[in-house]
């Protein structure tokens, strides 16, 4: 680097600069959480959905799936799996009977837990997954397989 | 021999050992989840694999944290030419922290994932349960605490010696963790808010505050091994870290294209993580043009072997493995693959990992009063464990890119009903995982090459 260039400049367009985006960064911040309400459709937002996602962190289902595409990569993904498998008519059914199958004991394959739930707690994380898929997530992902 | 310039420096030492101890438990936690991948369950569901991801990645983050307080304990008294203000108080949170982890691992380990969250208590705080946050509320204070006592000790020595620019920027580093840290304690019910805001210790951590550490311990190093003006060497670490900030900050964005957020993000991510490479790419420059002007011979080449390779590693994997991937028309059908992993892995390495042998290879000889550097035999070692995980962890990489290029194009690209399944599409990629889990035995084996080279004394000196 040039002498002419020195370190207080240096300094400066760091203390400057990282300010100057830092602030800007808040200001886009504070106008995103104004806008996600439109999006995220937060009204639908139930007790039983609440529950639903204490459910879902409190079986760190996180450490297998990907959710909006953040997790873990080893299990399908499950943004949209309400989707996937049946909608508003056979989701429920289909995701009650899954989760009591587990684990499948097929050999050689993934296994998923049984985290021994009751039919309550698989309603609420049916629910939350149910309102997960609704949200506007700018259409990811690119096909029903997740 | 005595070859401390601060006898306080010392305190670094169990931070160092432990850090290199579950460092060991980490990559031991990959291999049975490399094996997971692909004979499914090996160990009777005793250890699910959501499990072994957590002691995984959360041992890593440890460990991180303990080679960067050892890093800070070491550097901060040479930098401000004065003793730690507290070595006890080093030594007390040094305990007080390795308990908190080795609990939280024994959690993880001996008790189903949701009797923990019961035991500490996680409704009346939820926290738990979050990618990288799965530790118990109780455990996420303790390393408040643990962070606030080392600021506070770090802070008290710098303010009663000299302020160099590599102790500013180091301890602005750690005061920017541990303020980004607070962050997890913020869980809303609202999902949205939810991954927001987790982005906010994530990203701003390894794209952001993390990179001041990485600059700065950097910075210390060079000037030690190449003898270079610290005047330049100082210039270079602000010019880096101006670049990573600038970059680094809205380079969020690249996060939020898939979440409930405006269009904006698009462009304002994808712009501004384009440029995130930059300042990788300074410090690569700038590593080789330190030691080609270097000013003396420094005993010690597998600490400049390490610093050079960290510099270019995290260059790969962050800079060129982000760029991949980091263009909101390219993460649309990327997003979540094993390409994720793939640039994971090797920036996680090349960046944080590698920094952190770096000065352990600077600071241990010195520690152990075994002098500037360890004898010709056991460098040898070193250098073989560099070489050994650093190629591995390259092929690591490689494969994980090319189950994820395969992914997408069996999974993401075809329409819905022509696109292949998840498990359908994983079953068609264990060629790639089989030869992933090799390249790990091969890092296993360097790891062990590089222990080994503590053990390792020269008779002949000696005696
Ligand atoms: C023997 C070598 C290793 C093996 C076999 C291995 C294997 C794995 C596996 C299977 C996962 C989970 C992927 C998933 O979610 O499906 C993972 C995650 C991860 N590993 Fe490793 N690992 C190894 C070494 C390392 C090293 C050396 C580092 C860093 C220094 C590292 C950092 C990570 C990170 C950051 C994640 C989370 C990635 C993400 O969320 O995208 N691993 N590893
Ligand atoms: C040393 C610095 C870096 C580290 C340690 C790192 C680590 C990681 C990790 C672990 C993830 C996965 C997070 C998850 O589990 O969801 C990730 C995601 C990502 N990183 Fe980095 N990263 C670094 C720098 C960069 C840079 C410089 C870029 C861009 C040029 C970048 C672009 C991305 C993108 C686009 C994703 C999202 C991937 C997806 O959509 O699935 N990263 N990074
Ligand atoms: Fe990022």
């Amino acid at each position: 680097m040039s002498e002419s260039f020195t370190k207080g400049m240096a300094r400066n367009i760091y203390y400057g600069g990282s300010i100057f985006f830092f602030l800007i960064f808040l200001a886009l911040t504070y106008h995103t959480t104004k806008e996600m309400p439109k999006r995220d459709h937060r009204e639908n937002i139930t007790e039983s959905v609440a529950r639903g996602k204490a459910l879902w962190e409190k079986n760190d289902c996180i450490g297998c799936h990907t959710l909006l595409g953040e997790g873990a990569y080893f299990a399908p993904e499950l943004g949209n799996v309400y989707k996937r498998r049946g909608g508003a008519q056979g989701f429920k059914p289909f995701f009650n009977a899954w989760i009591k199958s587990q684990p499948l004991n097929i050999p050689g394959r993934r296994q998923m837990p049984n985290f021994h739930l009751n039919d309550q707690e698989i309603d609420d994380l049916a629910e939350f997954l149910k309102w997960t898929s609704e949200m506007n997530n700018n259409n990811w992902p690119p096909n029903i397989e997740g | 021999m005595n070859t401390l310039k601060y006898q306080s420096q010392a305190v670094a030492k169990p931070y160092f050992i432990f850090a290199l101890i579950l460092f060991v438990g980490q990559i031991l936690f990959g291999l049975l989840m490399g094996l997971q991948y692909v004979v499914g369950d090996i160990v009777g569901m005793l250890i699910p694999f959501n499990v072994a991801r957590m002691v995984h990645t959360n041992l890593l983050i440890v460990w991180l944290l303990f080679g960067f307080m050892g890093s800070a304990y070491y550097l901060v008294p040479e930098e401000a030419e004065t003793e730690l203000y507290s070595p006890k108080l080093a030594i007390a949170l040094f305990w007080i922290f390795a308990a908190a982890g080795v609990l939280t691992i024994l959690g993880y380990l001996l008790v189903p994932y949701s009797t923990l969250a019961d035991i500490t208590f996680n409704e009346l705080w939820p926290t738990m349960g979050r990618e990288f946050l799965e530790q118990p509320t109780i455990t996420k204070l303790g390393i408040v605490i643990v962070c606030l006592g080392f600021l506070f000790n770090l802070g008290m020595t710098i303010l009663k010696g000299r302020k160099t620019a590599i102790n500013m920027v180091l301890i602005t580093g750690l005061i920017g963790l541990a303020v980004f840290f607070l962050f997890s304690f913020y869980n809303p019910t609202n999902l949205a808010l939810d991954k927001y805001f987790w982005w906010f210790v994530v990203h701003l951590w390894v794209e952001g505050v993390w990179e001041l550490i990485m600059g700065a311990i950097l910075a210390f190093v060079l000037i030690k091994v190449t003898g270079v003006d610290r005047e330049v060497i100082e210039k270079w670490l602000y010019v880096i870290i101006a670049m990573a900030l600038i970059t680094g900050i809205l380079g969020t964005g690249h996060h939020f294209y898939w979440l409930m957020t405006p269009e904006y993000w698009q462009w304002i991510g994808s712009i501004f993580s384009a440029m995130e490479p930059l300042p990788f790419f300074a410090m690569v420059l700038y590593a080789f043009n330190m030691v080609n002007r270097r000013r003396r011979e420094h005993p010690n080449k597998a600490a400049t072997l390490w610093a050079l390779g960290t510099a270019v590693m995290a260059f790969l994997g962050a800079g060129v493995w982000g760029f991949l991937h980091t263009l909101s028309f390219v993460n649309y059908y990327t997003h979540g693959t094993q390409i994720t992993a793939a640039h994971g892995h090797m920036a996680f390495y090349g960046a944080y990992a590698m920094i952190v042998m770096t000065i352990i290879s600077y600071a241990m000889p010195k520690i152990r009063g075994i002098g500037e550097a360890n004898c010709n035999k056991a460098q040898v070692w070193e250098m073989w464990g560099f070489w050994l995980m650093t190629v591995a962890m390259v092929f690591i990489t490689l494969f994980l890119t090319g189950a994820g290029i395969l992914q997408v194009w069996l999974q993401r690209l075809p329409e819905s009903g022509e696109a292949l399944s998840f498990m359908a599409t994983q079953d068609k990629l264990a060629i790639f995982y089989w030869l992933r889990e090799i390249a790990g035995v091969v890092f296993l084996l360097g790891l062990i090459a590089y222990l080994t080279s503590f053990f390792i004394t020269d008779k002949k000196a000696t005696a």
